[in-house]
């Protein structure tokens, strides 16, 4: 299992798709869709997350495999599977700037991880907070690239806090990179440094929530 | 000695009289003027003022008549979103499809009022300085800008799945890039700073860098006539040091990511080091840190010249207060005096 988990991770990150399509088609031999996604394209994509941590990966990199992931997964387990995990109600949201591409990793590697979430691609504070309140979301997932757009973060909260929205806030973005206590400072509930992070912190919130 | 020769022969890999600051404070004029951040950009003469005032109280050694990136969105017809207490940031983008590059013209400066207000601004400041003291001005590379003029994932997309419309594009904003650069050092500019983010290790690996990035810059930086610098905006960059060193740039802004020491052996005598203070963790810093991450900075790149101090971004945020850039200033003036004796072997 760990060489195939490992050929998988290496399949992805060279972006071979034709090696990583064979090695899915391998692995759903004698394994459910669920299976092959939590006992394979999961761990891959945590090694994935490690590497990028570590700085051996790039982006470009980050993207484009996750985003063949999730069309992998797609193929196997389409949005209506019952065993696509839609709980707890979360949405993923550009917050302030205009630059989608953090928001198109995580969304694509949460997808691939098996969950259902809402994309509200751009938004600004106040339309979020009103998108959050009719959505009923109890996990909202925020990517920022710039500082700026950061600190909007503490400005939802306080919105969210004076309508008295209970609400798990998960940050990501070269921000928090650069400073590890800025998601405290926002008022966030955990900050994920990678895809991958976030799917292990949403999954321990669900988890919770249970 | 002046700002010009401090940086001159910090560049030629000698040690000047001291390390050399570039504080890049772009908005802060505006708070010196008590202006919003849009009125401070919307005339060159506020900038100039601003400037000048910045100049002299944190006793950087450029000045940086540069606006906002998203100035050049603007010239190829996009928009700029003006914010309080922040950069003013792109728009949305103006390529909409891939098969709009396929139409795509690259502006004239001469059409765009908000390039011909720098090139006033750089103008007023040569008056205003002459030959002593750097004037740093700033050019998105062609291979970067695509991430305002199409979004950064579906411009990830081109570069990986339409290699020929990749080409097209570069070759509208290398023309661009190029006629914006001369214009800015015709203006009396000293040095081009050559913003270029997606080609650092962060964003896209070597090997690809090597086909496309360094490509662009090697064509576009061999056709501006005067210096450059190579800034990857806090990405990586510690693999591609000699890479970049190719294309014909003298300098290379680095990150606080990595280790500046590595970067300094890597460089040595190859690039000047533009780096590498955290700008975020700035806005929190007490007079002591700023102390001692200028002491540390120092220690790991100081030693032989080829090094200026400044953040690792290449623009102050807003946030960060006074007192922290006036320690900054005061920690070079002390520590930054060679020969920097005080370094342990």
């Amino acid at each position: 299992m760990e060489e195939l988990i490992q050929d998988f991770r290496e399949a992805l990150e060279s972006l071979d798709q034709i090696k990583a399509t064979a090695l899915f088609q391998q692995a759903l031999r004698g394994r459910s869709p669920i299976e092959i996604v939590e006992q394979i394209v999961v761990p891959a994509l945590e090694q994935i997350g490690q590497h990028w941590n570590d700085g051996s990966i790039a982006l470009s990199q980050i993207y484009m495999s996750g985003r063949f992931c999730e069309q992998l997964v797609e193929q196997v387990l389409p949005p209506s599977d019952p065993d696509r995990k839609n709980q707890p109600r979360q949405a993923i949201v550009v917050l302030n700037d205009y630059h989608m591409l953090g928001k198109r990793i995580v969304y694509s590697v949460m997808r691939a991880s098996g969950f259902e979430l809402f994309n509200y691609e751009r938004m600004d504070v106040d339309e979020l907070v009103e998108r959050v309140i009719a959505d009923e979301l109890r996990v909202l997932l925020i990517s920022v690239l710039m500082m700026p757009s950061a600190l909007k973060i503490r400005d939802l909260r306080n919105a969210l806090d004076a309508r008295g929205v209970q609400l798990k806030i998960l940050v990501g973005g070269a921000p928090f990179q650069f400073d590890p206590q800025l998601w405290r400072e926002v008022g966030a509930d955990a900050m994920g440094l990678s895809a991958a992070d976030a799917v292990a912190i949403v999954q321990h919130w669900a988890g919770e929530m249970a | 000695m002046n700002s010009m020769q401090r940086v001159l022969t910090t560049l030629s890999h000698k040690e000047p009289d001291r390390v050399p600051l570039f504080l890049l404070t772009a908005m802060q004029g505006a708070k010196e003027l008590d202006l919003s951040i849009e009125d401070y950009f919307s005339r060159a003469d506020y900038v100039v003022e601003g400037q000048m005032r910045l100049l002299k109280k944190y006793r950087s050694d450029c000045l940086y008549p540069f606006f906002y990136v998203s100035v050049e969105l603007e010239a190829w017809g996009g928009e700029t979103i003006y914010q309080m207490d922040c950069p003013p940031n792109a728009g949305p983008p103006i390529i909409h499809r891939p098969e709009d590059i396929d139409r795509l013209q690259p502006p004239r400066v001469a059409d765009a009022p908000c390039l011909t207000r720098i090139l006033d601004t750089i103008r007023q400041l040569k008056s205003r300085v002459g030959d002593s003291v750097p004037i740093i001005a700033v050019a998105t590379s062609p291979f970067s800008l695509p991430v305002i003029q199409m979004g950064f994932d579906r411009y990830i997309e081109l570069i990986y799945e339409q290699p020929e419309r990749l080409a097209r594009l570069m070759q509208a904003n290398e023309e661009f890039c190029v006629e914006w650069s001369n214009a800015q050092l015709a203006a009396g500019a000293t040095a081009i700073c050559y913003f270029d983010p997606v080609s650092s290790c962060t964003v896209i690996p070597r090997e690809l860098y090597l086909k496309t990035g360094q490509q662009v810059a090697k064509r576009t930086l061999a056709r501006i006539n005067g210096p450059t610098a190579t800034h990857l905006a806090s990405g990586r960059g510690l693999p591609i040091v000699d890479d970049i060193a190719a294309t014909g740039s003298a300098v290379m802004g680095v990150s606080t990511l990595e280790d500046l020491a590595a970067l300094k052996t890597a460089a040595q005598g190859k690039l000047t080091l533009l780096g590498n203070l955290n700008g975020v963790e700035m806005r929190h810093w007490s007079a002591e840190q700023a102390e001692t991450e200028v002491k540390r900075a120092i220690a790991k790149a100081g030693r032989g010249g080829g090094f200026i101090l400044a953040d690792n971004h290449g623009e102050i945020p807003w946030q960060v207060p006074d007192e922290v850039l006036l320690a900054i200033a005061d920690a070079v003036e002390r520590w930054g005096r060679y020969p920097l004796d005080w370094i342990e072997q």
